[in-house]
């Protein structure tokens, strides 16, 4: 019996095709956009934290200021690079830190010329930030010392300047001083906010200080702890030891932040996943509305066919026989409009984050709840017409043109 | 042939109508389609129900094959009171014990003959190779043979009342009940279902009621009743053409 309802269903459904397909457009579409909307905001968290480990995990930014991100406001006092010096000195578990400064500056080699981000700091820094020299080399003691007119660069910047050329050993216009390129930066693509990780020069912080940016200022501290450290102790720790080489009394506030890989996480992915409940409420709201449809429909079917209901109630039907067979419908029209919706929302899916380069993350909680949900559609929105129909008085249903 | 003799042929009565009355309505407006109705049935017969338009046979009909109540009064059926059935169990009596036939076939569109003579027995839970076999069957013996996979728009008047036929003795049922089945079709193909349920009658021993405003049609019956203003005007036996 259950089966040749729903095959009764099915037959019903076949006989009114465009019909059938244009009520469960709603759900098409409803479910499809749920799906999409979860499968592209995971993709993009997974994005997230993975720029993030490469980042490093257990990496510490400290800026001036009280405010979060790495914005230098003006009347915060900006670190020195003895400060950086200092925490690698005295708080435990750090391994490294850098100091770093930069500034956005024209390089010009030959004919080209190229904006880029210059940056001025160690060779800790490309540790640090979990970057490897891909040809050439690091910087010496001596250059970091005397502030050598040396620079490494990243892949855009070579690509922009030399294009084919060999750019080991060339020297590079910056402003008023001309750097030799002593090595090339692997590749590291963009980053977390879509900047290009790539489009970077490294100059030594003593370079920087003393030919670009003309003072002893360091911009922001890079920190890298031990792996499996507290960074909440690391942090207190350097806490204590900033504010007491910042001159802060007991009752000053911090003038400067610490953020750790988690919080920047937490921050990143909080977002994306704010959004992505968002949009997946919205998307959420279309399934309802297409649940709306189908009553629509089953209403209109239901008063098309009161002869039909007639017949079998005359025959011998019971109410909830008929309840059934139309709720069976309406059930089997959303979850027919359900299924074409999952291979929509797949198929729209993989385009999609191909197109917005996001990893594809194939999610069947969401799936099978969005299926389940536009079955429910159907129970919830078929009942009131399947009602309507088995309440019918035969002999009036009979007359009935 | 007279009335008593049949009462002893046809010992069992079928169906029983003590003082049945219909009352449509209420206070001002009430009308009565039947004014106490007093009637036995007996197994194996064919009767006609005549009288003219407002007479109350249609009314009759409907609680004959229980799709309505009586307001009054005692309809027995089978030693059954259907008076104090539920909706329910009235439905399963007409699944169980009733055939419809009407005037206007109600066949269901776009469904095949096939499919509309397997529908009673989807709801008795008949298997599907039975159903079949049934189905194709009451089509074999309403003669449309080769016919079992055309759509009602596909068939004539005749042929879809002959489906509508299948579909209301493939369940077997104690009676048949006919709202005016010759109603929408000619002379010859009028002749021919009143042949058919004449057969039907005979060989397989069906009970049939058929309402009827034609004495041609009537004719074929062995009783005929005259209804008038909610009321049994005459009640007479017939000799068969």
């Amino acid at each position: 019996m259950f089966w040749n309802i729903i095959l009764l269903a099915l037959r019903e459904m076949r006989r009114n095709t465009l019909r059938s397909l244009l009520t469960i457009l709603g759900i098409v579409i409803g479910v499809a956009a749920v799906i999409i909307m979860v499968t592209i905001g995971e993709g993009a968290t997974l994005q997230v934290r993975q720029q993030i480990a490469s980042m490093g995990s257990n990496l510490l930014m400290i800026s001036p200021g009280k405010r979060l991100g790495p914005g230098l406001s003006s009347g915060n006092v900006p670190f020195k690079q003895a400060d950086a010096e200092a925490i690698t000195k005295n708080v435990s578990s750090v391994v490294a830190a850098a100091p770093v400064s930069s500034q956005s500056i024209k390089a010009i080699f030959g004919n080209q010329n190229w904006s880029t981000q210059v940056t001025g700091t160690d060779n800790n820094y490309i540790r640090i930030t979990n970057r490897t020299i891909k040809s050439g080399r690091e910087f010496s003691e001596s250059e970091l010392h005397s502030g050598a007119a040396v620079c490494i660069i990243g892949e855009t910047v070579r690509k922009k300047l030399f294009g084919g050329q060999e750019a080991l050993g060339e020297r590079i216009r910056l402003e008023k001083i001309s750097c030799e390129v002593i090595g090339l930066l692997e590749e590291k693509g963009q980053s977390t906010m879509g900047m290009d990780q790539d489009d970077i020069v490294i100059v030594p912080l003593s370079t920087f200080q003393r030919r670009i940016s003309g003072n002893q200022d360091v911009a922001l501290i890079h920190v890298s702890i031990k792996e499996g450290a507290s960074s909440e102790r690391v942090k207190q720790e350097i806490t204590l030891l900033l504010r007491e080489r910042r001159h802060l009394s007991a009752n000053d506030e911090d003038n400067f932040h610490i953020m750790d890989t988690k919080e920047i996480a937490k921050m990143l992915t909080g977002t994306t996943q704010l959004l992505t409940a968002l949009l997946s409420a919205v998307a959420a709201v279309s399934l309802l509305v297409g649940g709306i449809g189908i009553m629509n429909i089953m209403l209109v079917s239901v008063t098309e066919r009161t002869r039909e209901i007639g017949i079998r109630l005359a025959i011998g039907a019971l109410e909830h026989e008929v309840l059934w067979q139309f709720l069976a419908e309406a059930v089997v029209l959303s979850s027919f409009g359900g299924l074409i919706g999952i291979v929509l929302a797949v198929v729209s899916s993989l385009w999609l984050a191909d197109f917005l380069k996001v990893p594809f993350v194939f999610n069947p909680t969401i799936t099978v709840i969005a299926f389940l949900f536009s079955s429910a559609v159907g129970v919830i929105f078929g009942y009131f017409p399947a009602r309507k129909a088995a309440r019918l008085n035969p002999i009036e249903a009979l007359r009935y043109e | 042939m007279k009335s008593d003799s049949i009462k002893e042929t046809l010992k069992e009565p079928l169906i029983t109508f003590q003082k049945v009355t219909k009352i449509y309505g209420k206070g001002q407006a009430a009308m009565d389609a039947l004014r106490g109705i007093d009637l036995t049935i007996y197994e194996g017969e064919f009767l006609a129900i005549m009288g003219p338009s407002g007479s109350g046979k249609s009314t009759f009909l409907n609680i004959l094959g229980c799709l309505d109540t009586a307001t009054t009064g005692c309809y027995i059926f089978k030693g059954v009171e259907v008076s104090k059935l539920s909706r329910r169990q009235r439905a399963l009596l007409r699944r169980h014990f009733i055939g419809f036939v009407f005037q206007g076939y109600n066949l269901l569109n776009r469904t095949t003959a096939l499919e509309n003579v397997e529908m009673p027995l989807l709801y008795r839970r008949v298997s599907t190779v039975e159903r079949h076999r049934r189905a194709l069957a009451a089509l074999e013996i309403v003669g449309l043979k080769g016919w079992e996979n055309h759509t009602p728009s596909e068939l004539s008047g005749g042929q879809q009342q002959r489906v509508a036929i299948a579909r209301a003795i493939v369940t077997e049922p104690a009676v048949l009940l006919a709202d005016e089945p010759t109603g929408n079709l000619d002379t010859t193909r009028s002749r021919e279902i009143m042949d058919l349920l004449t057969a039907l009658n005979q060989d397989k021993k069906i009970t049939i009621v058929m309402v009827t405003h034609e004495p041609d049609m009537a004719s074929y019956a062995n009783r005929i009743i005259n209804f008038r203003d909610g009321l049994v005007a005459s009640d007479k036996m017939n000799r068969r053409q």
